[in-house]
C-alpha cells in the first residue's frame, strides 16, 4: 500500500512537471534562442517583464510573419537567479542548440554572468548580446568578436547624463564650477562610469563626486548625508534594485530634490519608482527603451498575441512597462542580427559564428525601425567589426507618480570622446589575454 | 560637531530598523536554541500577505488582523510539520531544517502572491525634521517609538503571563520544564507564532521603506551583527546592539569611508561584530554557557 503511495506520488509529480514544462521540442530548419531568464530570487520582479517582452515578441514573429525569412523560432527557458554560476550553467547546456536547432545569438541576461561567459562565449564561437550591461571596451570587437554591448554602454550613458545636463544649464561652458555627484552600486557595474565621469570633467570643468552604496542598499542615511553636505547641482543615480527606492526615499528625506536626480539604465523602471511612492514624483531616469504602450508594435502585439491570450505577462499592467519594452527590443536585436546573417548566408537557421557576422552587419535606419514597429522605442544602429556598440544614445523620462513620461528624443553621448579610453582598456585587455586583435579594416 | 551629532542620532535611529529584525530571532533562539535562518523569509511573507489584502481592498485594520492570522496558522504548520518531528534531534539538525524553511517560504510567498515589487503606505511621512541644525527622520523616530513599544510588549508578555513564564523555563532547562509538565509544543507554537508577528512589524516598516519585494528577506544580513553584539538570548540586547551597529557604520561611513573609498557599511557592522566576538563571545546581554567537564 505504502509503495503504490509512493509510486503514486511519483506519477502525479511526474505528470505535474509535464503539464507545467513549456513546448520546446524543435523540429530541423528552426533557430534556437536560448532564454536564461530569473523568474525567482532577489531580481524576479525586474526580470518577469523581460521575459514577457522578449517571449511575445519571438511568438508574434513565429505567428504574424511565420518566422525571419520562414524559418521558426524556438525557445527554451534556464533559470539563473541572475547569478554567474547558474548562468554558466545554462549557457553549458544550451551552446550546443536544442535538437538540432542552432544557437546564433546568445543573452546571458545578467551582469555577473556576461563576464563569467566573456571568454567561454569566444572559444564556443557563440556571440553575446549584452544591451544596457557588461563590458564597455568589448565595444571594440577586433579584440572583443563575440562580445555585443549592444546600443548602450555605461560610458556612453555617463557621456549622455552630462550632455542632458548641458542641455539644462544651457550650455557646455555652463557646467563649469557645476558640482556632478555620483551615488553608486558599489560594484563593477556601479564603479564602470567613473574614468569617463573624470575624463568629461576635466574636459566641462565640472566637479566630479562619487559617492558609493554598498550592496543591497537598503540602509542610505550616510550616504545622502555626504550629498546634503557636498550640495551638488545634479546627481546621477547608478543603483540597481532595491538600492534606487531606498535611494529617492532618502533623498527626499535629506531635502534633495528629485528633479535633480538622474537615474540609469538600471534606475529607470517602473518597479524602482513605484515602492518610493510620492518621493518619486519628478525622477528622472535614461532609458534606451523608453517606457509607454504607443509604439506601433505595441499596437500588434496587442491585436495578435495579447487580445488573443497568447502573451506571456501574468499582470496586463505591465504591457509597455520599462522593461517589458526591453525584452521587446533584446528580442528585436536578435531576431534582426539573424536576418541580416540570413542575408549573407540564405534563409536558414544560423550558427553562432554566422549570428557574429549578422550582429557585425547590423543596420536599423529608421525606414526599417517603422517597418518593424519600433521607431521611437529603438534608436537607429549601425554595428560593424570595429563598433560593436552601435547606437550610443537615450531617450530621458521623468516619473510622474503613475506613469513615465518622455521628456527628450534621443540624446547621443559623445562617443569620439570616450573612444580613445574604449581602446585604451582593450589594448590592456589583448595584453593580458594575448589576444592578436583582427583587421577590421580587412573585413570590410 | 552638528554634522557628527546627527550622523550619531540618525545611526542611532537606524540601528532600531536593525534591532526590529533581530528581536525575531532571539525570541527563537531563546525557546528552542535554534537560530531560525527563516525569520527574513517569515518577514517577506507577512508583508506580502499584508500589501496583497490591502490591494484586494480589504480595510487595513482588518488585513493587519488577517495578516496576523495567517502567521499563527503559519507558525501551528511549521511546529506541527517540521520542528515536531525534530524534536530531540541536534540543534545544527534544527537550523538546516530553518534553513530548507526559509527557501520554502520565499517560494511560497512568490508563488501565491506574486513576485513584483509592491509600494507599501503606512502613511507615515519620511520627511526631516529640524531640531536646531540637527536633522531627524519622522520615519525613523517612529520605527524607533514602535521597537521601544514592541520590547515592552514582550517583557510585560515573558514577565507578566504564564506562558511567558513557562517560556522562560523553557528557555532555561528544556528538561527540566518538561518534568513539571510544561507542554513544549505549546511553547514553540506561540513562540513562533510571536516571531512571525515581530517579523510582521519589521517587514511593515522595511517594506514601507524600500518596496515589498524579494529583498525584504536579506534584511536579516543586517540582524546578524546586531545578535553577536547584543546576544542571542536578550531581547534588550537586540535593541543595544542595534544602536551600536546602527550609529557605528554611520559614523564609520562619514569619517572613515572618505578615506578607503566608501561603501563600507555592510561590513564595517560585520567587523565591529567580530571584535565583540572577541572581547564578549556571548555579546553583550548574551548568557554565558559554562560546561564544567
Amino acid at each position: 500500500m505504502q509503495a503504490i503511495r509512493k509510486h503514486g506520488l511519483a506519477a502525479a509529480s511526474l505528470a505535474l512537471l509535464l503539464a507545467a514544462a513549456p513546448p520546446v521540442s524543435a523540429a530541423p530548419g528552426e533557430q534556437f534562442l536560448p532564454l536564461a531568464t530569473y523568474r525567482v530570487g532577489a531580481y524576479a520582479s525586474s526580470g518577469i517583464p523581460v521575459w514577457a517582452g522578449m517571449i511575445d515578441y519571438l511568438r508574434y514573429i513565429n505567428e504574424v510573419e511565420g518566422g525571419i525569412n520562414g524559418v521558426k523560432l524556438v525557445w527554451q527557458e534556464c533559470e539563473t537567479e541572475w547569478t554567474a554560476e547558474k548562468g554558466i550553467e545554462c549557457y553549458e547546456r544550451f551552446k550546443n542548440g536544442l535538437n538540432g536547432a542552432p544557437v546564433a545569438v546568445y543573452h546571458p541576461n545578467g551582469a555577473p554572468a556576461a563576464y563569467a561567459l566573456s571568454d567561454k562565449a569566444a572559444a564556443d564561437r557563440i556571440p553575446l548580446i549584452t544591451l544596457g550591461y557588461g563590458r564597455t571596451e568589448a565595444t571594440d570587437g577586433s579584440v572583443f568578436p563575440y562580445n555585443f554591448p549592444v546600443m548602450l554602454t555605461f560610458y556612453s550613458e555617463a557621456s549622455v547624463v552630462i550632455n542632458y545636463i548641458a542641455q539644462r544649464e544651457g550650455g557646455f561652458d555652463k557646467l563649469k564650477g557645476k558640482k556632478i555627484a555620483t551615488v553608486y552600486h558599489d560594484s563593477a557595474y556601479g564603479r564602470e562610469t567613473q574614468g569617463p565621469l573624470k575624463l568629461l570633467a576635466e574636459k566641462y570643468g565640472f566637479e566630479n563626486i562619487q559617492i558609493p552604496v554598498a550592496d543591497p542598499g537598503n540602509e542610505q542615511s550616510a550616504q545622502w548625508r555626504q550629498v546634503r553636505q557636498a550640495k551638488p547641482d545634479w546627481v546621477f543615480l547608478r543603483t540597481w534594485g532595491v538600492s534606487t527606492p531606498v535611494a529617492i526615499k532618502t533623498a527626499a528625506r535629506f531635502g534633495f530634490p528629485v528633479e535633480r536626480i538622474i537615474g540609469d539604465i538600471w534606475a529607470s523602471s517602473d518597479e524602482d519608482v513605484l515602492p518610493a511612492g510620492d518621493a518619486g514624483k519628478g525622477y528622472l531616469a535614461l532609458t534606451p527603451y523608453p517606457g509607454g504602450a504607443d509604439f506601433e508594435i505595441h499596437k500588434r502585439l496587442k491585436e495578435h498575441i495579447l487580445d488573443q491570450g497568447k502573451s506571456d505577462l501574468k499582470d496586463p499592467k505591465s504591457f509597455g512597462s520599462v522593461y517589458y519594452n526591453s525584452g521587446l527590443v533584446n528580442a528585436a536585436i536578435a531576431v534582426e542580427a539573424i536576418r541580416a546573417g540570413q542575408a549573407r548566408f540564405g534563409n536558414r537557421p544560423l550558427t553562432g559564428d554566422e549570428g557574429r557576422w549578422g550582429l557585425e552587419h547590423l543596420r536599423l535606419d529608421e525606414a526599417r525601425l517603422e517597418e518593424m514597429g519600433f521607431l521611437g522605442l529603438l534608436q537607429p544602429l549601425e554595428l560593424s567589426c570595429s563598433d560593436h556598440e552601435g547606437g550610443g544614445a537615450a531617450k530621458v523620462q521623468q516619473w510622474d507618480g503613475e506613469k513615465w513620461n518622455l521628456i527628450t528624443d534621443w540624446v547621443a553621448a559623445d562617443r569620439a570622446t570616450l573612444r580613445p579610453l574604449i581602446d585604451a582598456k582593450s589594448a590592456e585587455y589583448a595584453r593580458e589575454k594575448g589576444v592578436i586583435p583582427r583587421d577590421c579594416r580587412a573585413e570590410q | 560637531m552638528n554634522v557628527f551629532l546627527e550622523t550619531l542620532i540618525g545611526g542611532l535611529l537606524a540601528g532600531t530598523m536593525y534591532s526590529l529584525v533581530a528581536i525575531g530571532f532571539v525570541l527563537i533562539y531563546k525557546a528552542s536554541g535554534v537560530f531560525n535562518f527563516a525569520q527574513g523569509a517569515m518577514l517577506l511573507f507577512a508583508a506580502l500577505t499584508f500589501v496583497s489584502l490591502r490591494e484586494q481592498g480589504v480595510p487595513t485594520v482588518l488585513a493587519l488582523l488577517l495578516t496576523v492570522l495567517v502567521m499563527i496558522v503559519g507558525a501551528l504548520l511549521i511546529e506541527r510539520t517540521v520542528l515536531r518531528p525534530l524534536v530531540n534531534r541536534s540543534q545544527i539538525t534544527l537550523f538546516m531544517a530553518t534553513l530548507g524553511l526559509s527557501f520554502i517560504i520565499e517560494g511560497l510567498a512568490q508563488g501565491l502572491m506574486g513576485a513584483q515589487v509592491r509600494a507599501l503606505d503606512l502613511g507615515i511621512e519620511d520627511v526631516p525634521l529640524f531640531f536646531g541644525e540637527i536633522m531627524v527622520s519622522q520615519f525613523d523616530l517612529v520605527a524607533a517609538g514602535t521597537a521601544v513599544a514592541l520590547v515592552i510588549l514582550l517583557a510585560l508578555l515573558f514577565n507578566k503571563t504564564r506562558i511567558g513564564i513557562s517560556l522562560r523555563a523553557v528557555a532555561d532547562d528544556t528538561r527540566a520544564a518538561l518534568s513539571i509538565g510544561i507542554n513544549l509544543n505549546r511553547i514553540w507554537q506561540i513562540v513562533w507564532a510571536v516571531a512571525g508577528i515581530v517579523g510582521l512589524v519589521a517587514g511593515l516598516l522595511w517594506g514601507a521603506r524600500q518596496g515589498v519585494q524579494f529583498s525584504l528577506s536579506l534584511v536579516v544580513l543586517k540582524a546578524l551583527p546586531v545578535l553577536i553584539i547584543g546576544g542571542f538570548t536578550s531581547i534588550g540586547g537586540a535593541i543595544v546592539g542595534g544602536l551600536i551597529v546602527g550609529a557605528a557604520e554611520n559614523l564609520a561611513e562619514a569619517y572613515l569611508g572618505p578615506l578607503i573609498g566608501g561603501g563600507i557599511t555592510p561590513w564595517f557592522a560585520y567587523f565591529l561584530a567580530l571584535v565583540f566576538l572577541y572581547i564578549r563571545p556571548a555579546g553583550l546581554f548574551g548568557e554565558r554557557t559554562i560546561e564544567r567537564v
